[in-house]
């Protein structure tokens, strides 16, 4: 066990902090510490252009193996990438989907030939992904997809044809901003829970999609509804019946290095609310010093948690820090945004501006109520920790 | 960097575990803590000759291992999941860290050897009653034994409290300050055979009888120069350094013994059938069995962090400036792992039902442990002060 980074991993720091400090300038000033969870829908089009400056500086897709266009960087190095931007403030990236979850799981799952259509334009940060999963009826039952795909042969080749898609998907983040969609659709039409499902990649640009925006009760849309009418698929990864398999190993990468820099965020948070605390007097309070002490401390131990996590075997293989990191994450993140109010007192009420424009602050509480519940509740964490963490019976099925 | 153990280390600790499961399950816990020394001094002998976990981090010089502060917290996990009953926690986590961090060449070679050979224990003594004011304080303050110089030697008096082992070390690391001295300035640290005239030792039976306390009383007791252990009256630094070190150490214990209690409880869960259903069975159960392995988890990154930090604290030649996280490490390590041990204990209990309120199920020792070991150099809430003092003032 060792803390320290050799020297070449100094010299990549020194490095990448040198780039970050020449390019986000100019234009891109203004999107410093922005477009974090919560800020996804300032600066859309700014964030794309950064997208592309960092690609032509080799900074997107750091992590990806060199061959699939990546830079191939070690884990160390990627920790400190993540770090390193995230010091620098640079922005929330829009598109971290195409290269946290859509691009590992074309890599491990897709053809060649989908490998080259489609990796090339997440590398160049040009095309941009989102993910459609979640349904009406298949919030945290993930498996009752009753979106459809349907296969409809050529009339001149039966081997040949397309699938065309049906249904609706919801809680889609950046939809409205993305060229491409992979969609989580039941081939099998008998089918229940986790069999009988496709995992399909939709342009987002053809006249059988529509995005509607979800208004959140921070006032703001960065989730969506995304409706599927007769929407044709350009692929198909794996096959038909493969779907949940490919879904579930994207669920693991989620779990990946990029957490290193949303906790440069949540560092950033942290640090603000210190500084009004120092300014307002709230750090001398007994209660909200323990209260900023121990967010401190959760956040330090979120990050050795995830060193843990990226430490483990090389084998591939899930240290147990992994299972309880979401809800550990979400639930000290919930907990910062009561206590950034509890640290403001009566000023925390005053908005930025009418009609409902919210402080950044303001912004962080009211959308850390997501938190704990997308991307897996608390609740389904703790069954999912006490089911695989600890050995403890299966809850029983409804069907 | 790399966050994971060694070979090495998983060896050392694997070897930890099989031992100490075997020589210090439920029955040998019990029968040792009902002595009034509180441990059992032949399994002490088997662990210094056979196991040689005393002089892990002792450099070879002095006839140790010279191994890390990470190899020591991998055993003191081992130990803290099944209430070990020994000196070790005092001897090592104490003594040898006081002698390393603040000890004489001479001292560090008269003493060390003799711990190597299993032949000499050691405890810190340096809290007085003081040490309860304001519910907890274990800071300079509670600093409150005398010395002053005669001649070429030192003249202590004071009541000492709260000291590990206290009654059975055979060299006492003591803490006083100058007379009319305060707060940070003034202490010196002293390293003293029990046997020294003027010193009276006296067992205090505790709730908690898997870690004995004692009382210690010095009376005019006279120290030559030698026993000085580093400049006279500027040892503050130095003892918060080992106070430092020892909170690493006692979270790990803690982190060991959380672990344990919830494992013990599935295991307990699952076995356990009411309304015709294995009691683990229930979303109830399963929840607050999910909550104690999130705090366990937390713990063991806080434990590996901080025993990291504490590696290269110690080390001669350690990284500078990993080295200044030390105070900070060790307080947030201490604080989760004290809140998180309670947690689960206290937890355990409740899930156990009926029995865990028993004698007969070992449940209460590790719910005592956990209380014990939390109070000692300051609960977490004294800890998340302390790291409120380095962010806010």
């Amino acid at each position: 066990m060792k803390l320290t980074f050799s020297k070449e991993d100094e010299l990549f720091r020194a490095e990448i902090a040198a780039w970050l400090k020449a390019n986000l300038v100019g234009e891109f000033e203004q999107l410093k510490f922005r477009g974090g969870p919560g800020d996804e829908h300032m600066f859309p089009h700014e964030r794309k252009r950064w997208e592309e400056k960092l690609a032509e500086g080799g900074w997107t897709c750091v992590g990806w193996p060199k061959e699939n266009g990546g830079r191939g960087a070690s884990i160390e190095q990627q920790v400190i990438f993540f770090e390193e931007y995230a010091r620098a403030g640079a922005p929330g990236r829009v598109g971290h989907i195409g290269e946290g979850l859509a691009g590992p799981t074309l890599i491990a799952f897709a053809s060649e030939a989908q490998k080259q259509k489609y990796l090339p334009g997440i590398v160049s940060g040009k095309e941009l992904w989102c993910q459609g999963y979640s349904e009406p009826g298949a919030g945290s039952d993930l498996a009752n997809v009753k979106t459809k795909a349907r296969f409809v042969e050529d009339s001149s080749d039966k081997n040949q044809g397309k699938w065309i898609i049906n249904g609706q998907k919801v809680w889609t983040s950046l939809a409205h901003e993305s060229d491409w969609c992979f969609v989580v659709a039941r081939t099998d039409p008998d089918s229940v829970a986790h069999k009988g499902l496709g995992f399909f990649l939709v342009s987002m640009h053809q006249p059988g999609v529509t995005v509607r925006p979800i208004e959140q009760l921070t006032g703001t849309s960065e989730f969506n509804e995304v409706f599927f009418d007769d929407a044709v698929a350009d692929d198909i990864v794996g096959n038909p019946g493969d779907g949940w398999k490919v879904a579930m190993g994207l669920l693991g990468f989620e779990r990946g290095v990029s957490t290193l820099g949303q906790q440069m965020l949540f560092q950033n948070e942290l640090d603000e609310i210190v500084r009004i605390a120092k300014e307002n007097g709230a750090a001398q309070d007994p209660a909200l010093r323990q209260r900023i002490a121990e967010a401190h401390t959760g956040l330090r131990l979120m990050r050795y948690n995830a060193m843990r996590m990226l430490s483990a075997g090389d084998d591939g293989a899930l240290d147990k820090s992994s299972l309880v990191y979401k809800l550990h994450w979400a639930s000290w993140h919930r907990n910062l945004g009561v206590l950034a109010m509890d640290v403001l007192g009566p000023e925390a009420e005053m908005l930025e501006s009418a009609p409902y424009n919210l402080t950044r602050l303001q912004s962080m509480y009211l959308f850390t109520r997501s938190d704990t519940i997308y991307g897996g509740t608390n609740q389904i964490q703790r069954n999912i920790i006490a089911e695989r963490g600890l050995g403890m019976p299966k809850e029983a099925k409804g069907r | 960097m790399e966050f994971r153990f060694t070979d090495e280390q998983k060896m050392i600790r694997e070897t930890a575990e099989s031992f100490l499961q075997d020589v210090s399950n439920s029955e040998a816990v019990r029968k040792a803590m009902a002595t009034e020394a509180g441990y059992d001094a032949d399994l002490w002998q088997r662990i210094c000759t056979e196991l040689c976990f005393q002089a892990i981090t002792i450099p070879e010089q002095h006839g140790g291992m010279g191994l890390g502060f990470v190899e020591l917290a991998a055993v003191l996990e081992q130990m803290g999941r099944v209430l070990l009953c020994s000196p070790f926690f005092s001897t090592i986590c104490l003594g040898v860290n006081a002698l390393l961090v603040a000890g004489t060449e001479a001292q560090q070679a008269e003493y060390l050897p003799q711990i190597v050979e299993g032949t000499l224990t050691a405890t810190l003594a340096y809290t007085g009653a003081a040490a309860a004011r304001h519910g907890g304080n274990w800071g300079a303050d509670a600093v409150t034994a005398t010395y002053k110089k005669n001649g070429d030697n030192y003249t202590l008096n004071g009541a000492l409290r709260y000291v590990i082992d206290g009654h059975t070390a055979d060299l006492l690391i003591i803490a006083a300050r100058a007379e009319n001295s305060q707060g940070e300035n003034g202490i010196s640290l002293f390293a003293i055979p029990a046997s020294t005239a003027g010193i009276t030792r006296r067992w205090t039976p505790t709730m908690d009888q898997t870690r004995h306390q004692a009382d210690i009383t010095l009376q005019n007791i006279s120290v030559a120069a030698a026993a000085r252990m580093g400049d006279e009256g500027a040892a503050w630094t130095v003892l918060q350094k080992i106070i430092s070190l020892a909170k690493v150490a006692v979270a790990a214990e803690q982190m060991g013994g959380a672990q344990e209690i919830l494992d013990r409880t599935v295991a307990f869960t699952q076995e356990r059938v009411q309304f015709g259903r294995s009691i683990a069975s229930f979303q109830a159960i399963k929840h607050k069995a999910a909550d104690m392995m999130l705090k366990c988890e937390v713990s063991r990154s806080a434990v590996y962090y901080a025993a990291c930090v504490a590696q290269e604290a110690l080390a001669a030649d350690g990284d500078k400036t990993i080295a200044t996280e030390l105070h900070e490490a060790a307080a947030m390590a201490k604080s989760y792992c004290s809140d998180t041990f309670f947690f689960n204990a206290g937890s355990a209990i409740q899930l156990y039902g009926g029995v865990g309120f028993t004698w007969e199920y070992d449940v209460h020792l590790f719910f005592k442990r956990a209380k014990s070991s939390e109070l000692f150099l300051g609960n977490g809430a004294q800890q998340r002060e302390l790291i409120a003092q380095m962010l806010l003032d």
